[in-house]
C-alpha cells in the first residue's frame, strides 16, 4: 500500500497532528523519563547538576526531536529507511576505523557536542528497513528461502560490525529486534526454530573456544559470563557487582529505604549506579512498590505500542510499532533481568532512566517515528 | 507493486495474530521480571538488608583508659599520659614529599623516620591517617598546629600511653606494659578483642601482668559507617568503654625509692615486710632499669645491654632468686631442735672448730673454735659446730617443717612473674628428686642453710617477720583492687612456744646490740629503734686447694662471680617489732660488713619514715653516715597523687 492510497483527506493536518498523537505513549515516557530524573539526583547524591540536568536537556532535546519526526507523514520515513541503514552501517564502519575507545570497547564517535554512538542508532534504522522490506515484499514470497536470506544478512551486517566494538548486549538487542520485525512479518516458524537451535550451538561453540587463538569474545565477557553462572565464586571480583546489585535490590523489600536513604548506592557499594545499575537504586529507595511500578509503566507504554500497531492497517507503520516497541522491550527486560541476576552482565541501560545521551536522543527519534506512524495511519 | 485487497488482508490477520502472540510473550516475560523482583525483594528482604548493613556498618573499639596505680600513700606509681603525634592523611596532603619536607623543617625528623613513613603512607588507601611520629614535645605539636595552613593533610592527634613516673625504681614491682605480640596472642586464652587492635598495650611482667585483668578495663565501641572502599562517612552511635579498674600496692613510694638509691648499682636484693599485717613496704632489687623503654619499644643494642648484664637487671631478684640462706637458716634449725626437746636454751656443745660425721670434717667457720657454746651464743657468734650437732639429733625432716613453717619452701602468691618456691629439703624430696639417699652430711650442711636449702630474700624477710611476732604473717602487696580491700596477712597465731621464740628473739638482739655480735657493726644507738637480726654469708663456690695454694682464701681476691653471698635477716624494734628486712648482696662478701649496713639503713629509713638522725648511728659511724646520706641520689621529682575527689 503506497501512500499514495492513504485517504488523505482523513489525515489530521498541520497542528492537529499534535492532537491525532498517541498522548498515552508520550505521557508514560515523560513518567519513565521522571522517573530517571529522580533516580540520577539521588545517585548522585543529591546534585542536580552532575546527571539529571544533563539527562533532562538531552530529553527535552530528543522530544522535540519526536514531535518534528511525528509531524512527518510516515511514508517519507519508509522511503528514508534504506538510506538510513545504509547511513548507519557507514557509521559503524567509522567507528570501525576511528572510534573512541572506552570501556575496553570501541563504540563512540565524538562529534564535539556529544557523542554518537552508531550502534544504538542502528538499532531502530534496521526495524525501519526490515520494515520496508516486508512492506514491499509480497507475503506469498515471505517464507521462501531467498527472501529470508536478505533480511537475514540485513540483520547480520550490522550485528558483526557491532560485535567487533565488541558490544555483546547491544548485538543480542539488534538480533531480537529484528528477529520481532520477521517474525510479525510471518516467516514461518520452522526458521526460528532452527536459529534457536543454531544459537544453542553458537552458545557451545563460545564455550568450546574460551582459551583458544579463535576465541570468539574477549576474556571480560566470558568472566561475566562465569560470574552469571555462578556469582559466589568470586564475590570481591568480577562477581561482585551482581552481588552488590542483589544487595541493593533486597535490601529494598517493600517499601524501600526511602528517598536518598539507600546505603548500597550512596557508600558506593554500586557499580555504574547512574547507568546500567540504576535500578538497583530505585529498588533499594523504593523498594518492590517503586521497582514494580516502573515495570508496570514500561509494561504499559508497550501494550499502547502494540495496541497502536494492531490498529494500524499499513504494514510498514504496523511493522515499524511492532520493531520499536520490541526493541524497547528488549532494552529494558535484558536490563532487568542483568541487575536481579537472570541474565548475564552485558551492558545494556535501562531505556529513558540511564544516563546517556545517545540511547535516550535514539529511542525519542523512535517513538517520534512510532507516532508518525500513528498520526498517518489510514482511517 | 501492487498489493490486492486480499493479500491486504492476509497481511493484516498475519500481523495481528503474530502481534497477539509477540504480546503475549513480552507479557510472559514481564510476568517473570515481576515475579523475580518479588523474590529478591520480598521473599529474600530480611536477608538483604542484613547484608546491606553488613556492608555498611563497622564496628571499631575504643581502647579505655588503662587502670592507674598508686602506692600505700596515694601517690601515683602508674598512669596514662597523652602521647601526642603527628598524622599525616594522603589524599589531604596532596604532594607527600613535599609535606614531609615542610614537615621536617619545623620538627625534628630523622632520614629513616621519614623513609618509614613514607612507606607507610603509600601503603595504605589515601584517606587512611598515618602516624608519622610518635611522642612528641608538647612545643613540637604546638609548631605543627600553628603551621597547620601550610602542612595540609597533617595534624598532630593524641593516645594515652603508660607513664611511670618513678622509673626504675618500680621496674620490677610494676614491670611495664607492650604491644601484644602474636606469643602473647598463642598463649593467652583471652578472647577480649582489644588485643587485637595493633599495637595495643598490655601488662608484660610484674603487677602490670598479674594484675592484667583489673587493669585493663572494657573495650568502648564506635558504630561507624563505611562506603565501599572503606571510608568512614559519619559516626552510626558511641559507647565508651569502661576505664580499668586502679590498683593500690601496700608500697611506699619513699621507703622504696631509699632502698633502690641504697641498693645503687650492687647485684643486691631487699624487702621490708610490715611485721603487724604482712604489708610489703618495699622491695627493692638491683640494678633496675627504667620500665618506660619498654613502653616505648625499647632498642634492640638497650635490650641486649640489660639482657647481657651479669648483674641481671631484669631479673626480680627479691621473689625470682633464691640463695643458700647460710646463717639466717639457725633459728630454723636452733627452733625445729628446741620444739622436739633436743636441747634446752642453756644447754651447751662444744665446737672445737670442726667436727666429724661419718668420715667428713665440717669445719666452723672460726678455725679456733669457740669452745663451750648455748643457744645464745651460737647465733650471737655464729658457731657452726653447734648446729652441726643440734642437727643430727633433730634430724632433717623436722627442720624441713620447720622451715616451712616459717615461710621457706613455700609459694607466695605475690603479683610478680617466676615468684619462687625455694626449697626446704627433706628426705622424700631427695629421693624423689635426686634418686639417691639422704646423708647424714645433708642435714649437717643444711642445719647451716648450705648444701639443698634455698629461700629468697621475701622468705627470709617473711621468715623474720613470722619469728618477729610468733604469728604466721604472710606478705601482701595489694592493698585495693579497684577501690576493694585485699585480705590482711596478719595471720594466725604460729603452733611454736612462745619462750622458745623469745630466747631466739633475745640472740638475734644480741647478734646486732652485744659487743662480740657479728653484726654489733651495723648495731642502732637510738633505745626505741633497737634491731634484732642474723647474718649469713653463704659460699657460692668453695675455695679450691689450688687456690690455697695460691695464697687465695680472701673474698676480695677472687673473681666476682666466686665471691660468698652476704646475707642479712632483721627486725626492729626489738620489744616492738614493726618492719622485718632481708638484704641480699650477691656476692657481696660477709653478711656483717655488705649486707647488715645497708639493712640497718633501711629499717631506720623505714622507722624514722624519713631520714633517720644520725644520732640514732653508732658516734663512730656518724661521719660516715652523713657522708653516705648526703651522696645518695634519691628522687626529688613532684609528688604526684591520687586526685581527690574534687579535683575530679
Amino acid at each position: 500500500m503506497s501512500y499514495l492510497e492513504y485517504r488523505l483527506q482523513t489525515v489530521p493536518s498541520g497542528l492537529r497532528k499534535i492532537l491525532a498523537m498517541n498522548w498515552p505513549v508520550i505521557l508514560l515516557i515523560c513518567a519513565i523519563a521522571g522517573v530517571g530524573f529522580l533516580m540520577l539526583y539521588s545517585v548522585a547524591g543529591g546534585n542536580l547538576s552532575r546527571w539529571a540536568e544533563p539527562q533532562m536537556q538531552r530529553f527535552l532535546m530528543g522530544l522535540t526531536a519526536m514531535f518534528i519526526i511525528a509531524m512527518v507523514p510516515i511514508w517519507f520515513w519508509r522511503n528514508m529507511s534504506a538510506l538510513a541503514y545504509l547511513l548507519s552501517i557507514v557509521l559503524l564502519l567509522v567507528v570501525e576505523v576511528a572510534g573512541v575507545t572506552g570501556m575496553g570497547a570501541q563504540r563512540w564517535i565524538n562529534l564535539g557536542f556529544m557523542r554518537l554512538q552508531p550502534s544504538e542508532l542502528m538499532k531502530i534504522t534496521m526495524v525501519m528497513f526490515l520494515a520496508a522490506y516486508y512492506d514491499w515484499l509480497p507475503i506469498q514470497k515471505t517464507s521462501r528461502p531467498l527472501w529470508v536470506l536478505i533480511p537475514v544478512v540485513l540483520i547480520l551486517v550490522p550485528v558483526f560490525l557491532v560485535l567487533r566494538q565488541p558490544d555483546l548486549g547491544t548485538s543480542i538487542l539488534l538480533m531480537a529486534g529484528g528477529g520481532t520485525v520477521m517474525f510479525i512479518a510471518g516467516v514461518h516458524w520452522a526458521y526460528f526454530a532452527s536459529v534457536i537451535g543454531g544459537a544453542a550451538g553458537l552458545v557451545v561453540a563460545v564455550f568450546q573456544s574460551r582459551g583458544t587463538e579463535w576465541q570468539l569474545l574477549k576474556d571480560y565477557q566470558y568472566r561475566r559470563i562465569d560470574t552469571f553462572l555462578d556469582p559466589s565464586q568470586d564475590p570481591l571480583g568480577a562477581g561482585y557487582h551482581i552481588t552488590q546489585a542483589k544487595i541493593a535490590l533486597g535490601s529494598g523489600g517493600w517499601t524501600g529505604r526511602g528517598f536518598m536513604q539507600g546505603t548500597q548506592s550512596r557508600l558506593n557499594f554500586l557499580p555504574e549506579k547512574h547507568t546500567d545499575f540504576i535500578f538497583t537504586t530505585l529498588a533499594e529507595e523504593f523498594g518492590f512498590i517503586g521497582a514494580f511500578s516502573l515495570l508496570l509503566l514500561y509494561a504499559l507504554l508497550i501494550g499502547f505500542c502494540i495496541v497502536s500497531a494492531l490498529s494500524n492497517k499499513d504494514r510498514f507503520a504496523a511493522l515499524l510499532t511492532f520493531g520499536i516497541a520490541a526493541t524497547f522491550f528488549f532494552f529494558f527486560a535484558v536490563n532487568m533481568a542483568m541487575v536481579m541476576g537472570l541474565a548475564p552482565v552485558v551492558g545494556v541501560p535501562l531505556p529513558l532512566v540511564s544516563y546517556g545521551g545517545s540511547a535516550m536522543l535514539v529511542l525519542l527519534g523512535a517513538f517520534g517515528l512510532m507516532q508518525s506512524a500513528h498520526v498517518h495511519r489510514p482511517r | 507493486m501492487k498489493a490486492s485487497p486480499k493479500d491486504l488482508d492476509t497481511s493484516y490477520r498475519l500481523i495481528s495474530r503474530r502481534g497477539l502472540v509477540f504480546g503475549g510473550a513480552q507479557l510472559g516475560l514481564i510476568g517473570l521480571l515481576g515475579w523475580r523482583m518479588r523474590y529478591l525483594q520480598i521473599e529474600q528482604a530480611d536477608e538483604f538488608r542484613l547484608l546491606a548493613e553488613e556492608n555498611r556498618i563497622n564496628v571499631r573499639l575504643l581502647p579505655p583508659a588503662r587502670g592507674m596505680v598508686f602506692d600505700a600513700e596515694g601517690r601515683i606509681i602508674a598512669d596514662n599520659e597523652q602521647n601526642y603525634r603527628i598524622v599525616i592523611t594522603r589524599e589531604d596532603a596532596g604532594d607527600v614529599d613535599e609535606a614531609l619536607a615542610e614537615l621536617s623543617r619545623l620538627v625534628n625528623l630523622t632520614p629513616e623516620e621519614i623513609e618509614e613513613a613514607r612507606a607507610d603512607i603509600l601503603a595504605r588507601p589515601p584517606f587512611v591517617p598515618v602516624t608519622i611520629a610518635d611522642r612528641l614535645s608538647w612545643e613540637d605539636v604546638a609548631k605543627v598546629s600553628a603551621n597547620a595552613p601550610a602542612l595540609p593533610g597533617i595534624h598532630a592527634d593524641f593516645g594515652l600511653s603508660r607513664r611511670y613516673p618513678r622509673g626504675a625504681d618500680y621496674a620490677h614491682v610494676l614491670g611495664y606494659v607492650g604491644p601484644v605480640s602474636d606469643y602473647d596472642l598463642s598463649r593467652l586464652d583471652d578472647q577480649d578483642p582489644l588485643l587485637q587492635i595493633p599495637r595495643f598495650q598490655i601488662g608484660k611482667t610484674g603487677v602490670e601482668n598479674k594484675l592484667e585483668r583489673s587493669l585493663r578495663g572494657r573495650a568502648g565501641s564506635r558504630k561507624i559507617e563505611v562506603n565501599a572502599v572503606g571510608r568512614v562517612m559519619r559516626e552510626l552511635e558511641r559507647q565508651e568503654g569502661i576505664p580499668g579498674g586502679d590498683i593500690q600496692l601496700t608500697i611506699d613510694s619513699r621507703l622504696q625509692n631509699y632502698v633502690q638509691a641504697r641498693l645503687g648499682d650492687e647485684s643486691a636484693s631487699a624487702v621490708v615486710i610490715d611485721c603487724e599485717n604482712g604489708d610489703i613496704k618495699a622491695l627493692g632489687s638491683a640494678p633496675a632499669f627504667d620500665p618506660n623503654l619498654f613502653v616505648r619499644g625499647i632498642s634492640v643494642s638497650d635490650y641486649r645491654a640489660l639482657n647481657e648484664n651479669k648483674y641481671r637487671p631484669l631479673r626480680n631478684k627479691a621473689v625470682q632468686d633464691h640463695y643458700p640462706p647460710g646463717s639466717t637458716f639457725k633459728m630454723i634449725t636452733a627452733l625445729a631442735a628446741l620444739e622436739n626437746g633436743d636441747i634446752t636454751s642453756t644447754e651447751t656443745v662444744y665446737c672445737g672448730g670442726r667436727t666429724e660425721v661419718s668420715g667428713l670434717n665440717f669445719h666452723c667457720w672460726k678455725r679456733g673454735g669457740h669452745g663451750y657454746v648455748d643457744l645464745k651464743k651460737s647465733l650471737r657468734e655464729s658457731c657452726d659446730v653447734y648446729y652441726y650437732d643440734i642437727s643430727q639429733r633433730t634430724g632433717i625432716d623436722r627442720i624441713a617443717e620447720m622451715a616451712r613453717m616459717f615461710g621457706i619452701g613455700t609459694r607466695f602468691n605475690l603479683p610478680m612473674n617466676a615468684v619462687t618456691d625455694g626449697l626446704a629439703p627433706d628426705k622424700e624430696w631427695k629421693t624423689r628428686t635426686q634418686n639417691a639417699d639422704w646423708r647424714i652430711g645433708d642435714t649437717v650442711n643444711a642445719s647451716i642453710g648450705q648444701g639443698y636449702v634455698l629461700a629468697s630474700p621475701l622468705q627470709l624477710a617473711v621468715m623474720c617477720a613470722r619469728i618477729a611476732t610468733g604469728r604466721s604473717v604472710t606478705p601482701r602487696m595489694i592493698s585495693k583492687v579497684d577501690g576493694r580491700p585485699e585480705p590482711s596477712g596478719a595471720g594466725e597465731p604460729l603452733n611454736i612456744s612462745a619462750n622458745h621464740l623469745s630466747r631466739i628473739r633475745e640472740a638475734m638482739y644480741e647478734v646486732t646490740n652485744d659487743r662480740k655480735g657479728t653484726a654489733y657493726g651495723s648495731r642502732v644507738i637510738a633505745d626505741d629503734f633497737r634491731i634484732a637480726g642474723k647474718t649469713g654469708t653463704t659460699q657460692v663456690r668453695r675455695i679450691t686447694a689450688e687456690e690455697r695454694a695460691r695464697g687465695i682464701t680472701r673474698n676480695e681476691d677472687r673473681k666476682w662471680e666466686h665471691r660468698d653471698h652476704a646475707l642479712y635477716v632483721s627486725f626492729a624494734p626489738y620489744d616492738n617489732p614493726r618492719y622485718a628486712v632481708a638484704v641480699v648482696v650477691e656476692h657481696g662478701g660477709s653478711g656483717s660488713r655488705a649486707a647488715a649496713p645497708v639493712a640497718r639503713d633501711i629499717l631506720l629509713q623505714a622507722l624514722y619514715d624519713g631520714t633517720p638522725p644520725v644520732a640514732a648511728y653508732p658516734a663512730k659511724d656518724r661521719q660516715r653516715i652523713t657522708t653516705q646520706q648526703e651522696e645518695l641520689e634519691l628522687w626529688d621529682g613532684v609528688e604526684e597523687r591520687r586526685p581527690t575527689r574534687d579535683q575530679v
